[in-house]
């Protein structure tokens, strides 16, 4: 493990600055910077992305995953929701990366299989996963969408105006469905008295 | 290209498919509920995409409404799945999903 340590601060070094580089590429493209964000945010969320379902050990996959989730935090950001991506950082990489994180760890063992991370049908898996991004693009691409015009950045006050006052039924049942989840999950994940320990 | 719709869905399109890509391939029960959430963030940024380029003027902010509901859903989800798996390997002292054929008769 010591050794691997100067490996992954050198890969981390080469990766910024290949973004480095992308970015100033971008921005002499010709490109403005917004768009030039978006391609590198957009890059390194389906790179990681990839590494999520790809590498052999699992929390390094848990770490891909939370990269994963800043990059889509930043695209949020970029688009002009600043509140949404503020929750998904806090949501999804401070709660649900640290659960699946603790989950990982307390579920190892010893003699962890990491010579078979995938099942037999990963090769079917994989092509229907390609068609499947094939399709959506496809679709995407021959839609008419029609008048389409780009809004502004939102703003937390109107978006705060149409939760409490528009969506406030929703809202209190979400937070009587994550009382429900965190009793259901309390009462799963016990230890019966008597029980297999 | 941060100006088109179509930019943003292709990359939720994307995303989905490495995600479902996931799910079915993955031995690991904990990488399957990994991939689960990939696709569910990537519904979520196809959702925030359409409410960005909607036809009225509310429609960014009841985009973004929607988006925080469907977060809070996938922590409900993931706690309680979470919780399904550790229950599981309580049982059979293994987080991989081929092994779990007790019910297999």
């Amino acid at each position: 493990m010591r050794a691997k340590l100067p490996q992954i601060i050198v890969a981390l070094l080469i990766m910024g600055a290949v973004l480095g580089i992308a970015a100033l590429m971008l921005l002499a493209l010709g490109q403005d910077w917004q768009d030039a964000l978006l391609w590198i945010l957009a890059a390194v969320m389906i790179g990681s992305g990839l590494l999520v379902v790809t590498m052999r050990d699992i929390i390094r996959c848990g770490l891909a995953m939370i990269v994963c989730f800043l990059a889509l935090a930043g695209i949020y950001t970029l688009m002009g929701v600043p509140l949404l991506g503020a929750a998904q950082v806090i949501v999804y990489i401070g709660a649900i990366s640290v659960l699946i994180l603790f989950a990982i760890m307390l579920t190892q063992t010893k003699d962890a299989p990491t010579r078979l991370v995938f099942q037999t049908q990963a090769g079917p898996a994989s092509i229907a996963a390609v068609v499947v991004a094939i399709v959506i693009a496809l679709a995407v691409g021959s839609t008419d969408w029609g008048e389409l015009a780009r809004r502004t950045r939102l703003g937390t006050e109107v978006m705060s105006r149409i939760l409490f006052e528009q969506y406030v039924l929703p809202f209190e049942v979400v937070s009587v469905l994550l009382l429900a989840a965190v009793i259901g999950g309390v009462f799963l994940a016990k230890r019966e008295p008597g029980g297999p320990s | 290209m941060s100006d088109s719709l179509d930019a943003y869905l292709i990359l939720a399109g994307i995303l989905f498919a490495i995600g479902s890509f996931g799910f079915l391939a993955r031995r690991n029960a904990i990488s399957m509920l990994m991939s689960i959430e990939l696709m569910l963030n990537a519904v979520n940024l196809a959702i925030v995409a359409f409410g960005m380029f909607g036809p009225h003027k509310d429609a960014t902010a009841q985009g973004a409404v929607f988006a925080l509901m469907v977060m809070a859903v996938a922590a409900a989800e993931a706690t309680v799945g979470l919780a399904i798996v550790i229950a599981i390997y309580r049982n059979k002292k293994t987080p991989l999903v081929d092994e779990y054929d007790s019910m297999r008769q």
